[in-house]
């Protein structure tokens, strides 16, 4: 590992027909619109250059790139001026040499000379530049108007703003306005007193910046900069790895000095992010080193005694002796376990092959049971795999963006920037949402159509949808005749065609207008490309398996699917949440999405792990805890997931996990379900470990070790040591041979390896024979399951209903600040933008109830109560709130209740009806449960041998 | 129906079958208990099929004549090897 800068072309890269010119005698083609600096560069030949990056369109402030063009006058700025056939240009003259040394002395006249004690000591651009120029003096002296007396803006946990070491490029505010898209920067004044400011002249904290660090990422200079590399110095070596928050997999260099992580930096080459970042991972990683992470195996016989520190060895035989025990006594199928979704795909897989091979049953699931488990039936059922059919950079070929269920600037922040230039480069935009989320209407976006149903219609509004396209013949027939199976089409097309489907049949159910229905519907068939871009609102309900095929149903009758610009685009929550189901964790399927009663697929794995596997589905975790409160199952082993708090109806899975005789929890953190765990298994973060993450796009990426596991171990070999502790004889010594595994097994993913990873930086599944370089759109000349099958999606309400008691219905949702339960995120500094969940109320349902902005609040369903402070905004519809769940204290999910789609049990977390009151303080039920979670949490003092 | 948060296990897995019932319930009813049985096979455990073959044909569980169709379909059924 050694430090070097990724090499910066000054300007963006182009696509055209190949120029030829060229530059100090050396001949270089490149695409026609090139830029002059670019093509130097690409060369390596260094234009000097300042407000120049190649993240951002040219913008020719600075000066310091002029050149010399055979046959034209004066001296043009390099990044501004493309190139040109047979163009023959100079970089390096006495002439250009001098204009160069005029305009640094003019930026150093005003810039403080602290170089040696300066942050950004050695990894400057100013620094660097003045030394190309060959600045020595500056004739106008030190003592002139400057702005050295700026006071700095340290109002931001994570980087301070010095107006002091600010040269005014601009590379802050573009940074801001095209890559991120927020536009909460700008240049404030003119001329001289020209300067850079956040919103209205605010502190950043306080501003509308989102904290992606675009701008600090630009800055050529110490002005915004890391409050890490001030307080660590500047790193001196880095290793790319891929981010552990959200689905969109972006990619950073993990810069370090010594052993200690002093920033993350977005990986420019990376084709998820492409050089962007969001707060979480760009500066939320500070929980790997926080104080309260376990780094010890403790176990303890009861969950009201005392947890007790052991080695080991004693927790890894433990855990082996206890799960034995429970399936000689109860029966094989009494023990199962959970998958997580923040670990590696290596790690996954063996957790679920710890479960089939070492457990002898299929009682294996994973968080996607309560997120995206729909989207694998649905997209299944319809298009014969599960998973989305677009990489993320198909975004910028769509013309229409269909946003059904989904935040993206709130949950997928970095590809809500991408989504946002391609709107504002003249996209239109339908939101169908509860919700005014912030991309209806946010700084040169507005959608076409907001259309705000009421929760739980997204089969009813997407039916309607469906009845417009082929009501008005607006249907690809040609797509459909070829592509889809007819007798399906027509059966469907009869369903949706009836009046009962009309938009205005179910206006009143869905609240949203027939009219802007229609004309959402017209628009996304006959805009163009049309993409669909969905989340949690559409998966989260009674029917979101009917809503994920309502969607593809829509998608294949426009000829939406198999093309660039187009598709079915689940926005995956987890970071590896794609990648935990291809590895096999739910307990119908193996690994690549083959269900356990084939015999085939199960002869492949028996063979090669040695021992007969169940062909009869296991439970879900819901049904695990229904067998739990049965005395039927009684052992678990949770890896990285946080049940007790991630999961509907809190008092459901505590009683669940409390008939348990051994619940085994493996994290990093004591998080809420350890509260009834009798082991912990300290776990490793993503810096702690080699392997891959597969992300929303199907992209397989490699995660890499930057330090050693502050615990001992990374997860994968921890699962091998309670693997072979249970009698296997697992032998893997890197996450590679795991890889190697999958890949000998899976047939989607039959050409992946860790050395093709590391030659090609990423891969989309399937790769194998038939598709030798990844597949980055899915179902091109024919859907994998063959025709594309319409299915007829009615309409049934869910159960759980409003009334005089629950009046009102919740939705919940996360932040952008905020990651899922926040076990991650409340252990950094982004407390400071959401210290607690709120409760988003209109204002016309505060006022009936006597609420003011800010009141503590009792929230109240069947299923049970909470309280947390009330947010009263018109972002919420009337008789709709709406809350986060990422805080313990709260637990929005004493409030969810256990009803579920239909197909999958992902819990229907988006409608709960309820009731809003003033409140006083904490419920009796959170006050019990914080004196439990006190008590769970105690570590017995250990005496020091003698 | 009772209180979903308060269901046992029987309760719930009946609710389950009706509720797959309802929404494959636009193809008629004789096809619609084929797809619920169908969707039981693939996705529910031995145990839970075990529970619900053992209902379809108590008296006293609540259950619609589709359900019980579905359940004792269940227990018609060979297993899956």
């Amino acid at each position: 590992m050694t430090f070097t800068r990724e090499k910066d072309f000054g300007t963006p890269a182009k696509h055209g027909e190949t120029v030829s010119l060229t530059i100090d005698g050396q001949p270089v083609s490149v695409p026609a619109g090139t830029s002059i600096m670019r093509a130097a560069a690409m060369v390596d030949t260094a234009i000097p250059k300042l407000c120049a990056t190649d993240s951002l369109e040219s913008f020719g402030s600075c000066r310091l790139c002029l050149v010399e063009i055979e046959g034209r006058k004066g001296y043009p700025a390099s990044c501004t001026t493309p190139v040109a056939p047979e163009m023959v240009v100079r970089t390096e003259t006495d002439k250009l040499r001098k204009l160069r040394r005029g305009v640094m002395e003019l930026y150093i006249s005003d810039h403080p000379l602290d170089c040696l004690t300066c942050s950004a000591n050695g990894d400057c651009e100013l620094q660097d530049q003045a030394g190309a120029v060959g600045l020595r003096d500056v004739r106008f002296g030190y003592e002139g108007a400057n702005h050295l007396e700026g006071c700095k803006d340290e109002s931001n946990p994570y980087f301070t703003f010095d107006p002091a070491k600010c040269i005014v490029c601009s590379r802050c505010v573009r940074a801001c306005d095209d890559v991120q898209g927020t536009l909460a920067l700008t240049v404030d004044g003119r001329g001289f007193a020209s300067k850079i400011a956040a919103s209205q002249g605010e502190d950043f904290l306080s501003s509308e910046c989102v904290s992606c660090g675009a701008c600090v990422q630009a800055c050529p200079t110490s002005a915004l900069i890391e409050n890490t590399v001030i307080d660590k110095g500047t790193p001196d070596k880095s290793v790319v790895t891929t981010c552990a928050y959200c689905g969109v997999g972006c990619t950073f260099r993990a810069e370090m000095r010594g052993e200690d992580l002093v920033r993350m930096v977005p990986w420019k080459e990376g084709k998820a992010n492409h050089g962007h970042s969001c707060v979480k991972g760009r500066f939320a990683w500070g929980y790997a080193q926080h104080r309260d992470r376990i780094l010890n195996p403790m176990v303890r016989t009861s969950v009201d005694e005392p947890w007790r520190e052991v080695s080991w060895e004693e927790a890894i035989t433990h855990v082996a002796s206890e799960f034995r025990r429970i399936q000689s006594s109860y029966g094989t199928r009494a023990i199962g376990g959970i998958t997580s979704s923040r670990c590696t795909n290596e790690e996954t897989f063996l957790v679920q092959k710890l479960i089939r091979q070492g457990f002898g049953n299929n009682n294996v699931d994973t968080c996607a049971r309560v997120c995206h488990s729909p989207t694998g039936y649905g997209l299944k059922t319809t298009f014969g795999t599960s998973a989305g059919t677009q990489d993320f950079d198909s975004v910028e070929q769509a013309d229409v963006i269909l946003v059904i269920g989904a935040n993206p600037t709130d949950g997928h922040p970095v590809f809500a920037s991408r989504m946002k230039r391609r709107l504002r480069e003249g996209a239109r935009l339908i939101v169908v949402d509860p919700r005014r989320i912030d991309l209806v209407r946010s700084p040169h976006i507005e959608a076409a159509y907001h259309l705000p149903l009421q929760p739980g219609t997204n089969v009813a509004l997407l039916t309607a949808m469906a009845h417009v396209i082929v009501t008005e013949g607006l249907v690809d027939e040609a797509y459909v005749r070829e592509r889809c199976d007819g007798e399906a089409y027509a059966e469907w097309a009869a369903f949706v065609s009836e009046p009962a489907r009309s938009p205005e049949a179910i206006e009143e159910l869905t609240g949203v207008p027939a009219a802007d229905l229609r004309a959402a519907a017209r628009l996304y068939a006959t805009g163009g490309n049309g993409a669909i871009y969905y989340g949690l609102g559409v998966t989260e309900h009674s029917q979101g398996s009917s809503t994920v095929m309502a969607i593809a149903n829509l998608a294949m009758a426009t000829g939406n699917v198999g093309k660039p610009g187009t598709g079915v685009n689940p926005l995956r929550g987890q970071n590896n949440v794609q990648g935990s189901c291809d590895m096999g964790s739910f307990p119908h399927e193996l690994p690549g999405y083959r269900h356990v009663s084939d015999n085939a697929t199960r002869a492949l794995f028996e063979a090669d792990w040695g021992v007969t596997l169940d062909a009869q589905p296991g439970l879900r975790i819901n049904n695990m805890l229904d067998a739990a409160t049965d005395g039927t199952f009684k052992g678990i082993f949770i890896q990285g997931e946080d049940i007790l708090q991630s999961d509907p109806n809190t008092k459901h899975v505590a009683a669940g996990l409390a008939a348990m005789e051994c619940v085994v929890v493996q994290d990093l953190f004591l998080n809420e379900t350890a509260n009834y765990a009798h082991v912990f298994l300290p776990g490793s973060t993503f810096l702690e470990k080699d392997g891959t993450f597969t992300n929303a796009e199907r992209r397989i990426q490699m995660v890499r070790k930057v330090m050693e596991p502050k615990n001992g171990y990374a997860d994968w070999e921890v699962v091998q040591l309670v693997a072979n502790a249970m009698g296997l004889r697992w032998t893997y010594t890197h996450p590679s041979q795991i890889m190697d595994e999958i890949a000998r097994l899976t047939p989607t993913f039959a050409g992946v390896s860790f050395d093709v990873l590391e030659e090609r930086g990423s891969v989309q599944w399937p790769m194998n024979a038939a598709a030798p370089e990844g597949t980055p759109t899915m179902h091109l000349d024919q859907f994998v399951r063959g025709k594309g099958l319409f299915v007829v999606t009615d309409y049934v309400p869910t159960d759980e209903r409003t009334g005089p008691r629950f009046p009102l219905l919740l939705t919940t949702g996360r932040i952008l600040s905020q990651y899922n339960v926040g076990a991650q995120t409340r252990r950094t500094e982004n407390g400071a933008w959401h210290a607690e969940d709120r409760l988003e109320i209109h204002p016309h349902d505060a006022e009936n109830r006597g609420i003011r902005d800010g009141d503590w609040v009792a929230l109240r369903s069947r299923a049970g109560e909470t309280t947390l402070r009330a947010l009263i905004t018109d972002r919420v519809a009337p008789g709709v709130v709406y809350t986060t769940f990422h805080h313990p204290d709260t637990q929005a999910n004493v409030i969810t209740t256990d009803f579920s789609d239909w197909a999958t049990n992902c819990p229907e977390y988006k409608v709960t009806a309820v009731q809003v009151m003033p409140s006083n303080g904490p419920s009796d039920w959170q006050t019990r449960y914080r004196e439990q979670s006190d008590r769970s949490r105690r570590i017995a003092t250990v005496e020091p041998a003698e | 129906m009772s209180d979903h948060a308060m269901m046992s296990t029987d309760e719930r897995l009946a609710y389950m079958a009706e509720h797959i019932l309802r929404n494959f319930a636009t193809r008629g009813e004789d096809e619609a208990i084929e797809a619920t049985a169908e969707h039981i096979g693939l996705y529910w455990d031995p145990s839970m099929k075990a529970r619900a073959t053992a209902m379809a044909d108590e008296p006293g569980v609540p259950l619609s004549e589709a359900a019980r169709a579905v359940f004792r379909r269940l227990g018609e059924e060979q297993p899956l090897t």
